[in-house]
């Protein structure tokens, strides 16, 4: 308890801090935001809830590693996880997810849950329990006088999550794909009605997922770092993020990835990091009580 | 055969097994030990994921808070257990034999009591949450238990407890435990025959068809749902107490709450088995339990893919289970003794966008 009010005082003392913790929960956020709206994507457009999104970050970010450590830019490693990743979505769609898209939630549930497992099992076997990250050798800024430091290669991730972002929400709004993908989210008999090839909609969309994932993850490679078991953390902060927005809410998800972003600095620095993980399933925890509550509230006012 | 016979043959069965297994297969013991474990895990999960329709990822929560009450209240009842716990303590501790047994007996009925107390609150904040949201909220549980106990520094932090050591050696302490957690699996399984056979059986079956309905019919389901929870959390907490001092040293993540082995076992066992029956959790265990035995040791690192695997496979193509599987194939064998009718599988009848959408 007392170095929490210690940490506090400080963020006090020095306000600065507190814009280098906005700064950096903002970049990171954008991350979030993009690996969220993919999970928001999924969830609306055939009812699956993924729990292998935060292990497809995971194989992105190995990849940028991997490429990283064979004097590739590490930069490259944003469209090739892109592209990657959009091959095993697609083998995941196949053999997985095709199958149980039309029985109850639970069942798609555990089975990506298993696919996550088996992901996870594979980098540890195939890259080692340890913790890795990609150096792009870009510099830090030094900003008020060395107390606000910001790395380009986060401003880099930033501005690659942004023009990502604004691709996939173009795509979405004028493409005939993307038309057909909003069709088949609000109503999917009625999209095969209209002619519409729902079972091509739901494969390119999780494949579409699974690729905006994989560069998400190579920012994250980027930025931050890489471990086997890292996944599921990722998985429940964006169920978090798109659970406290409502997945049919794209503006609200985007807001939320920030937020938890500019959260998770501010909880990290105040708690200390090894309390990063509880923190996050004690907010998914909060959200969904809050949710319930709501819910609750709706149900009493019907009554 | 008639219906008596056929109803107690099973556990006649099994009371055979259970005594003269860890005789005839002396090196075995504590595999056979850990198939009873199994059993409990398996049983329990299917009173909330089979019989009443709630899917938890999180009810290893209750073994691990079992095991951890346990520990505390054995050895907080004769030292200080911030003080045992330290890692600079040189003091060398010992139990008496009387100590031992009695911090272990009253440990384990504070465990089954303090997991009932954990699943009536865990249930007021997570049994408004329906379907997936349910399981999700429960794997957060069971997470976040992990990571808080894994930095409590006063219960070992991330190093966790050695437990008091048994007093008499480690072989009766093998048979020991083991016939404790037999008694355990059997307990259970005799008390689920009569459970599922009252009155509040039949509540859980109605919370599984129809929630609304039930609600409706004026069943207090939220009642309901939190007493079957903590039913299955008496048990498991008592399994974690047992559990912790047959292997004499307990930690957050890998013994206690271990997310993705005993937790996803659970489920996994359930599946394979049939879910929704008495035996099918039993035979799924014992299927699973068996294979991974016999297999684990041949996979050299890759068994934890291969569970993974076999998570999607049975899920995807085989979900009605072995017993779903030969209700299917031989519904007379089933006719009699059993009341209901075969378990529909999973889903059947739940479009896309029934459930869960807000």
């Amino acid at each position: 308890m007392d170095h929490i009010l210690e940490n506090l005082s400080i963020l006090a003392a020095a306000p600065v801090l507190n814009v280098g913790l906005l700064i950096d929960g903002v970049l990171i956020g954008s991350i979030f935001a993009l690996a969220a709206y993919g999970l928001a994507l999924v969830w609306g457009v055939m009812n699956v809830k993924n729990l292998a999104q935060g292990d497809f970050i995971m194989l992105g970010g190995y990849l940028t590693w991997f490429l990283g450590r064979h004097h590739v830019d590490p930069l490259l490693g944003v469209p090739a996880a892109f592209v990657l990743l959009w091959g095993i979505g697609w083998v995941v769609y196949r053999l997985v997810v095709s199958k149980v898209i039309t029985r109850d939630l639970f069942t798609s549930l555990l089975a990506t849950f298993g696919v996550a497992i088996v992901i996870q099992q594979s980098l540890n076997l195939a890259f080692g329990p340890d913790t890795q990250s990609a150096h792009s050798g870009l510099p830090t800024l030094q900003l008020a006088g060395g107390l606000v430091t910001v790395s380009v290669t986060r401003l880099l991730g930033f501005g690659l999550a942004i023009v990502l972002a604004v691709a996939v929400i173009v795509f979405m709004k004028n493409s005939r794909m993307g038309q057909a993908i909003r069709a088949t989210a609000q109503d999917s008999r009625a999209a095969r009605v209209l002619g519409i090839d729902t079972e091509k909609v739901y494969s390119f969309t999780f494949c579409l997922n699974a690729a905006i994932c994989g560069a998400a993850g190579a920012l994250v490679a980027l930025v931050w770092n890489v471990q086997p078991f890292l996944g599921t953390t990722y998985s429940i902060r964006l169920f978090v993020i798109v659970t406290a927005a409502g997945f049919g809410n794209l503006p609200a998800v985007i807001a939320a990835g920030f937020g938890m972003g500019v959260f998770e600095q501010f909880g990290g620095f105040l708690l200390g990091a090894e309390f990063q993980q509880a923190l996050i399933v004690i907010l998914l925890l909060s959200v969904l009580a809050v949710r319930q509550w709501q819910y609750m509230r709706v149900r009493q006012a019907v009554q | 055969m008639n219906l008596v016979t056929r109803q107690t043959l099973p556990y006649v069965l099994i009371l055979v097994a259970g005594v003269f297994a860890p005789f005839l297969f002396r090196d075995y013991s504590n595999e056979i030990a850990v198939l009873w474990l199994m059993i409990v895990f398996a049983s329990t999960w299917d009173i909330l994921g089979g019989q009443m329709g709630y899917n938890s990822l999180g009810n290893i929560f209750f073994f691990g808070a079992g095991m951890y009450i346990c520990a505390i209240v054995q050895i907080g009842l004769y030292y200080d257990v911030g003080m045992y716990t330290s890692g600079a303590r040189t003091t060398h501790i010992v139990f008496t034999t009387a100590q031992y047994f009695t911090g272990f007996a009253l440990g384990t009925v504070v465990a089954g009591i303090g997991a009932a107390v954990l699943a009536f609150v865990a249930g007021w904040i997570l049994f408004g949450l329906r379907g997936p949201y349910f399981a999700i909220g429960t794997l957060g549980l069971a997470i976040a238990a992990a990571e808080l106990t894994a930095s409590w520094e006063w219960v070992g932090a991330a190093s966790g407890i050695s437990m008091p050591v048994f007093p008499y050696g480690p072989e009766p302490q093998k048979l020991f435990f083991y016939f404790l957690l037999f008694a355990l699996a059997f307990a259970l399984l005799v008390f689920l025959r009569w459970l599922y056979s009252t009155n509040f059986g039949l509540a859980l079956n109605a919370i599984r068809d129809d929630e609304e309905k039930a609600e409706a019919m004026g069943l207090h389901t939220r009642r309901y749902k939190r007493t079957a929870w903590a039913i299955s959390a008496v048990f498991l907490g008592i399994a974690g107490a047992i559990f912790g001092n047959m292997t004499g040293f307990i930690e957050p993540r890998d013994i206690a709450f271990p997310t993705t082995t005993f937790n996803i076992f659970m489920v996994i066992m359930v599946l394979l088995g049939g879910k929704g029956t008495l035996w099918g959790p039993v035979i799924g265990a014992v299927v699973f339990h068996t294979i991974k035995e016999v297999t684990w040791t041949y996979f050299l690192g890759w068994q934890f893919i291969a569970l993974g695997l076999l998570i999607v496979v049975t899920i995807v193509y085989f979900q009605q289970g072995i017993v779903g599987w030969l209700m299917e194939k031989y519904p007379k064998a089933f006719a009699s003794g059993a009341k209901r009718e075969p378990e529909p599988a999973l889903g059947v009848g739940l479009a896309p966008h029934a459930e869960g959408a807000e």
